[in-house]
């Protein structure tokens, strides 16, 4: 435990030499975006009539689903470059590795920053929810830890992968058929009902829409309506965490002792 | 050889690190007392750096005996760890950091507490000389600054067993000596230093004993000087001849010297007086473009051992 914190606090320090740069990607552009396509395009959309969205405003529709997919792009950030840079570029996991933190310290230590950085996040659009009026209910709070959790269940595989990893060039092949498409196609947008009936099931394999679902069901209160599937959201996403977790120690460790 | 896991600070019997089915170190066996500098000397890939890794319990060891202060890596890993001070081949700085700042972070993570740390830094940056970089970026710092960076924060847990693998490797001459000098003065202090070099000088100038290493196994081992006396001779005369000549000598050299190498660009001859041997070569007739005479080095015992250079 203290080991994993002194983990926690370098990656705090590199943070704050550099939030002044990421603060426009961080948290700017996702409320922008949040502003633009939920109230801008928002318009045209329930001027079609509030029956297609279960008589919500797209604002209303949107924005939980955004908060939690907009966390979900930051965990696959944080999980590529800093953990192939600790490993291969600046190498300062080794450097870690030579005093008495374990290998699990300094994974766990960046899976927990990695969790900080998607609350201070999750924190920023939630309050930008709330201001916009798109929340129902004092639930709104829970969608923090659960954007959080839905972030995890991306960070921890991904940083598995990463560990695995001595050049960024597979990266690419995440982003574009892993978190693009999910981004896009998870219900974050548009209700996954709305997609042709094949693709359906994909939708529920996809980790982002446990974490939209679950998210929207906070923020709007609606989650008493469909307790079952809202346990399901929670069991799924924490075991990918938990699995991937474990993982990420062992990768971890494989490529810190190889050297 | 002397030494027993009490009395050594590492002692090591037939140590072995295989990976898969390569075996990069086979069974050496050696012991550093408290207090000497002990040094690896062997050109790339003898398999000095996976030695000093399994010594700093960051690398399992395969086979054989390890302990570094009577504790065994394998169980003890972190309890080591704790009390040494690491400097690997490749810098592991976090260059987006301020000098300072990797000083103190470092200190963390041996659970020091920060006020200490800072206090540490302090003087550590004087013995660094890098008191008046300290508010900067590593990044732009030079090759011999981020090294001695590496060093300092090295011994941010105070530690008395120093491990430096290649510590001047792509250093310039300046920068070195600058290196061997703060080395010099760590060693005074009592501090056991243990490295790892391809450099003959750096060997002969900082060891007090070291062990010569050679496609993964020891060959010799003493004091650069008992090494010198019992695999070369006192001196070596060069002799460079104009080209296409070196080819053409068959056996014109024969018995001027104890010993003859016939390098790519010149011929060693050893011997223990080695203007003697100028002179005779001379009166033979022969007509070398350059003669150099010169005292014997580590890096004739390494061409004597192997039939080598050190540096390729
Ligand atoms: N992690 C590793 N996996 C496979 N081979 C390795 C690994 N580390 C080192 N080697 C090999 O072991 C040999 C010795 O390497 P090393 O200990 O780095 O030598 P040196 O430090 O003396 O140059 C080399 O042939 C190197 O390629
Ligand atoms: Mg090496």
């Amino acid at each position: 435990m203290a080991g994993l914190s002194r983990v926690v606090e370098h990656r705090a320090v590199q943070y704050r030499r550099t939030f002044r740069s990421s603060v426009f990607t961080s948290f700017l552009s996702p409320v922008l975006f949040l502003t633009a396509m939920g109230l801008g395009l928002g318009g045209y959309v329930d001027a079609s009539g509030d029956a297609v969205l279960g008589g919500l405003s797209y604002l209303e529709f949107l924005a939980p689903g955004l908060l939690a997919a907009t966390v979900m792009q930051s965990a696959a950030f944080e999980a590529t470059f800093p953990i192939i840079g600790g490993l291969n570029w600046q190498r300062t996991f080794h450097a870690m590795y030579a005093t008495p933190l374990s290998p699990s310290d300094i994974a766990l230590g960046n899976l927990v920053w990695m969790a900080i950085r998607m609350a201070m996040i999750a924190s920023v659009f939630s309050a930008v929810i709330i201001v916009l009026g798109a929340a129902h209910s004092p639930l709104v709070v829970l969608g923090i830890p659960v954007a959080v959790l839905t972030g995890m269940a991306f960070a921890a595989p991904i940083t598995a992968f990463s560990a695995t990893q001595r050049t960024p060039n597979r990266f690419n092949v995440i982003f574009r058929f892993g978190i693009t498409p999910l981004f896009l196609f998870s219900g974050t947008f548009f209700p996954i009902e709305s997609l042709p009936d094949v693709l359906q099931p994909i939708a529920w394999l996809s980790p982002l829409w446990h974490g939209v679902d679950l998210t929207r069901g906070l923020v709007l209160g609606t989650v008493g309506q469909q307790p079952a599937q809202m346990v399901a959201h929670v069991v799924v996403l924490v075991a990918i965490v938990v699995v991937s977790t474990w993982a990420t120690v062992r990768m971890i460790e494989r490529r810190l002792i190889r050297g | 050889m002397p030494g027993s896991p009490e009395s050594s600070l590492i002692h090591a019997r037939g140590l072995t690190k295989r990976f898969g089915s390569f075996t990069a170190v086979d069974g050496v066996d050696f012991d550093v007392a408290p207090g000497e500098a002990f040094g690896f000397l062997g050109p790339n890939g003898a398999g000095k750096t996976s030695t000093m890794r399994m010594i700093g319990c960051v690398s399992p060891v395969t086979d054989g005996t390890l302990t570094v202060r009577g504790l065994d890596p394998r169980t003890d890993g972190p309890e080591i760890r704790a009390r040494l001070g690491v400097v690997p081949q490749q810098d592991t700085l976090d260059t987006e950091l301020t000098v300072r700042e990797n000083l103190v972070l470092y200190g963390r993570y041996f659970g020091l507490p920060r006020a200490e740390c800072g206090r540490r830094a302090d003087e550590l940056l004087g013995f660094a000389q890098l008191t008046e970089r300290q508010n900067d970026e590593v990044e732009p710092l030079s090759g011999g600054m981020k090294r001695r960076l590496t060093i300092a924060r090295a011994l941010i847990n105070q530690p008395d067993l120093l491990l430096l693998d290649e510590p001047t490797t792509g250093l310039d001459p300046q920068a070195r000596h600058l290196l061997w000098d703060r080395l010099y003065r760590l060693k005074q202090r009592g501090v056991t230093l243990v490295l790892t070099t391809h450099y003959m000088d750096e060997a002969e100038q900082l060891c007090d004993r070291l062990v010569v290493m050679d496609k993964a196994k020891i060959v010799a081992e003493g004091s650069p000087r008992q090494l010198i006396d019992r695999y070369s001779t006192r001196e070596v005369t060069e002799l460079r001849f104009g080209p296409g000549v070196q080819e053409r000598l068959d056996g014109q050299l024969d018995g001027l010297a104890d010993r003859i190498e016939h390098l790519a660009d010149r011929v060693l001859l050893y011997a223990d007086d080695g203007e003697a041997v100028a002179v005779a070569a001379h009166e033979r007739g022969l007509n070398p473009e350059t003669v150099l005479v010169r005292r014997s080095t580590l890096e004739d015992v390494f061409l004597r051992l192997t039939g080598r250079s050190l540096v390729e």
